[in-house]
C-alpha cells in the first residue's frame, strides 16, 4: 500500500498551484501580445475559431496524458483517431444503421484497439514505444483498405455534423456560439480528471508510473490496470475520431500520422513528464489552448509560415525547459 | 522567481511580436490570404513566388499559407478560419478536401469576401472563378509520349503521390485511361504510391523493376515521385527505362538534361498563384472574372527545356 500512497503523493504534488499558474500564465502571456498586436484577435468569432482548433488535439492530448502518467507512450493515438472515424463512415454511411450505432463503434473500435496496445505492452512486454508505433502503422493501414483510399462522407446522416459543429451552448445562452466540439472536449477533460483524481484506475495509473515493480511486489495486478488505461486512451481517441470526422463532414483515411506528436506536445507543455508518475489534465488543457493559440496569433499577425514552426518548437523547449527548473529547485 | 522570469519574457515576446504586427500592418493596401495545399514542396513555391508577382505589380498585401503535408484536412480548415478573422478583401483557396471547407467558405460569402480557387477546383458554386492544370489532359499527353519513346508497345508502370488526392487520381487516370484507349499493346503492369517522398519512390521503383525486368517505361506522377523513379533506375543499374516525370525542379531538370530521364509534364505553378490573385484583385474592384482560367501546361525535353516560354515555367 505504501508505493501506491508514494505513487499517489507524486500525483498530488505535480497538481501544485505553481506549475499550473506557470502554464496558465504563458497562455494568458500569449492572449494579452497578441490582443494588442492585433486587433483581429480578441474577437468571438477567432476565439472560437481557437476553441475549435483545440477540440480535437485536446481530446487526443487527454488521451495521451493517462499512457504518459503510467510512464508509457501511444504514439498510435493519431491513426486509431482516423481508424475510429473510417469506422463511424462504415457504419453510418456504408452500412446505413442510425448515429447512435455509429458514435458506439468508433468509441468501441477504439477502446479494442487501446486494449490490443495494452495487451502488447503488458502481457507480451513490448516497449511501449514500439508497440504503439506497430500499432500506429497497422491502424494507418487499416483505415486505408476499409475505407477503400477514398474519404467516406455523411451526407446520409444530417445529423453527423452536428456533434462537432452546431452549438447546445448557444441555445441555452443566446449569443455564445461554442461548438458541441468544444463542450465534449471540456467534458472529457472533466470525466478524466475525476477518474485520475478519484479513482482506484487514476491512483494506479500514478502509482505504475512511480514505481510499477513496487505496485506489483504489493500483489496488484498491474497488468490488467495497464491494459484498462490503453483501452480508456483508446476510447478517448474514438471520440477524437467522432469529433474531427464530424467536423470535416468526412473521414479521411490518410490524415492522422503527425498528430500523435501535436498531443505529446500538449501533454509535456502542461507538465506532465516523460518519465510518467506525475501530470494533470488542467495541464494538457491549457498546454493544448497555448499551441492553438500561438498558432492562431502567428497567423493572424501574417508571421511566415516558416517562422511559425520555429517559434512553436521554441515554445515547447522553453515550457519544459522551466518547468524543470523550477522543479530542481524544489 | 519564476515570475520575474515569466515577466520578462513576456516583454521579450510583446517587443518581438508587436515588431512583426507593426510591420505586417502598417499598410492600408488590400488583404488577400492564399490558403495552399502544402507550402515546403518547391511547386507550392513557385505558386507563391507567381502570387508575389501579382502582388508587386497590382500593390496588394498576399500571405500564402498551407499544411505540412496533403492530408491535414483538418489543419487547412483552421488556417482558413485564421485568415476569415482578419477580414480580407478576398481569398485564394485550394482545397484539400472540398466538402470539408464549405462552411467557412459560406461564411466568407457572407462576409461578401470573393473567393478564387486555385489548383483544384471546389465543388461549390461559392468560388468565382477557379485557376488550375487540367490534370487528366497533361496525364494523357504524358502517356502519348511515353507510347512514343516505347514504340507503342511493352510492359510500363506508374509511380503515383497518393491514391486520395485529385491530382494523383487524375494524374493516374488521366495516363492509365489514355493507354487503354489508344494504345493495345502496351500494358500496364503496376501502380504504386509513394507519398511523394523521393526515398519510398525510389524503393518502389526498384522493387518494380526487380519483378519485371522487360519493364520499357515509367511515369512519376509528381516531383518526388519523378526523383524517386529516377534514383530508383540509377540503382538498378538500368539505361533501358524511359521515363517521364511531371512538374519540375532542379533535380528533374538535371535528370532530364543527363538522358536518364526523357522528359517531363509541367504546369505552370507561377502562373497558378499570378492568375489567383490578379482575379482576385479583379473581383474585389467588381469586375466579371472568367469561370474557369485554364493555366496550361506543356511537355518539355533536353530539346525544348530551354526556349523562353518552357524556362519560364519551369522552377528549380
Amino acid at each position: 500500500m505504501s508505493a501506491i500512497k508514494l505513487g499517489w503523493d507524486a500525483g498530488l504534488k505535480s497538481s501544485g498551484a505553481y506549475q499550473k499558474l506557470l502554464a496558465f500564465a504563458s497562455l494568458v502571456a500569449l492572449i494579452i501580445v497578441f490582443s494588442l498586436a492585433s486587433p483581429n484577435f480578441l474577437q468571438t468569432s477567432n476565439i472560437i475559431a481557437i476553441l475549435q482548433a483545440t477540440s480535437v488535439n485536446g481530446v487526443l492530448a487527454i488521451g495521451a496524458t493517462l499512457v504518459i502518467i503510467t510512464g508509457g507512450i501511444d504514439l498510435s493515438v493519431g491513426t486509431l483517431m482516423t481508424f475510429c472515424a473510417v469506422i463511424a463512415g462504415v457504419v453510418l454511411t456504408y452500412w446505413g444503421l442510425p448515429l447512435p450505432f455509429g458514435i458506439v463503434a468508433a468509441i468501441a473500435a477504439g477502446a479494442v484497439c487501446g486494449l490490443i496496445s495494452g495487451t502488447l505492452v503488458a502481457k507480451m512486454r513490448i516497449p511501449p514505444f514500439i508497440a504503439t508505433l506497430g500499432m500506429m502503422l497497422i491502424l494507418k493501414g487499416l483505415s486505408l483498405v476499409i475505407s477503400g483510399t477514398k474519404p467516406i462522407y455523411f451526407n446520409g446522416t444530417p445529423n453527423f455534423p452536428m456533434i462537432s459543429t452546431s452549438s447546445l451552448i448557444s441555445a441555452i445562452v443566446p449569443g455564445l456560439p461554442i461548438p458541441n466540439g468544444v463542450l465534449i472536449l471540456f467534458l472529457v477533460a472533466g470525466a478524466v480528471s475525476y477518474v485520475l483524481g478519484r479513482t482506484v484506475l487514476g491512483r494506479y495509473c500514478f502509482a505504475l508510473g512511480s514505481n510499477e515493480e513496487a505496485v506489483r511486489l504489493s500483489g496488484v495486478n498491474t497488468d490488467g490496470w495497464k491494459m484498462a488505461i490503453y483501452a480508456l486512451t483508446g476510447a478517448i481517441c474514438g471520440i477524437a475520431g467522432l469529433l474531427i470526422a464530424s467536423r470535416l463532414n468526412s473521414a479521411q483515411p490518410a490524415l492522422g500520422q503527425g498528430y500523435e506528436l501535436d498531443a505529446i506536445a500538449a501533454v509535456v507543455i502542461g507538465g506532465t513528464s516523460l518519465s510518467g508518475g506525475r501530470g494533470t489534465i488542467l495541464g494538457t488543457i491549457i498546454g493544448a489552448l497555448i499551441m492553438s493559440v500561438l498558432l492562431n496569433g502567428l497567423r493572424i499577425l501574417s508571421v511566415a509560415q516558416e517562422w511559425q514552426t520555429v517559434l512553436t518548437g521554441s515554445i515547447i523547449i522553453v515550457a519544459v525547459y522551466a518547468d524543470m527548473m523550477r522543479r530542481r529547485r524544489n | 522567481m519564476f515570475t520575474r522570469r515569466s515577466v520578462l519574457g513576456a516583454i521579450g515576446a510583446t517587443a518581438l511580436l508587436a515588431a512583426s504586427a507593426g510591420f505586417a500592418q502598417a499598410q492600408d493596401k488590400l488583404y488577400i490570404p492564399l490558403i495552399s495545399k502544402g507550402f515546403q514542396h518547391q511547386f507550392w513555391q513557385a505558386v507563391k513566388a507567381g502570387a508575389d508577382k501579382a502582388a508587386a505589380e497590382l500593390n496588394v498585401n498576399v500571405t500564402f499559407e498551407g499544411p505540412d503535408n496533403e492530408t491535414m484536412v483538418d489543419k487547412q480548415i483552421d488556417m482558413l478560419a485564421a485568415a476569415l478573422a482578419k477580414h480580407p478583401a478576398a481569398l485564394g483557396f485550394a482545397a484539400l478536401d472540398s466538402q470539408a471547407a464549405i462552411p467557412l467558405l459560406k461564411q466568407a460569402q457572407d462576409a461578401k469576401i470573393p473567393v478564387i480557387a486555385f489548383d483544384s477546383g471546389v465543388d461549390s458554386d461559392i468560388p468565382l472563378a477557379t485557376a488550375s492544370t487540367d490534370n487528366l489532359a497533361a496525364a494523357a499527353l504524358a502517356a502519348d509520349k511515353m507510347a512514343g519513346l516505347i514504340g507503342n508497345k511493352g510492359k510500363v508502370a506508374l509511380v503515383v503521390h497518393d491514391q486520395t488526392s485529385r491530382t494523383g487520381i487524375d494524374r493516374r487516370d488521366g495516363f492509365v485511361n489514355r493507354i487503354k484507349e489508344a494504345y493495345p499493346d502496351i500494358e500496364i503492369v503496376s501502380i504504386q504510391y509513394g507519398a511523394g517522398d523521393q526515398l519510398q519512390s525510389t524503393e518502389i521503383t526498384k522493387s518494380i523493376l526487380q519483378a519485371n525486368p522487360d519493364l520499357k517505361g515509367i511515369f512519376g506522377a509528381n516531383e518526388g515521385s519523378a526523383i524517386g523513379v529516377v534514383n530508383g533506375v540509377r540503382e538498378s543499374g538500368r539505361s533501358d527505362v524511359v521515363i517521364i516525370g511531371y512538374d519540375s525542379g532542379a533535380a528533374q531538370k538535371q535528370a532530364i538534361r543527363d538522358g536518364i530521364m526523357a522528359g517531363a509534364i509541367t504546369q505552370n505553378p507561377i502562373g497558378i498563384g499570378y492568375e489567383t490573385v490578379k482575379a482576385a484583385v479583379a473581383a474585389v474592384k467588381g469586375e466579371t472574372v472568367p469561370k474557369n482560367i485554364d493555366t496550361g501546361f506543356y511537355y518539355y525535353d533536353k530539346s525544348n527545356m530551354d526556349t523562353p516560354e518552357i524556362s519560364a515555367v519551369l522552377y528549380d
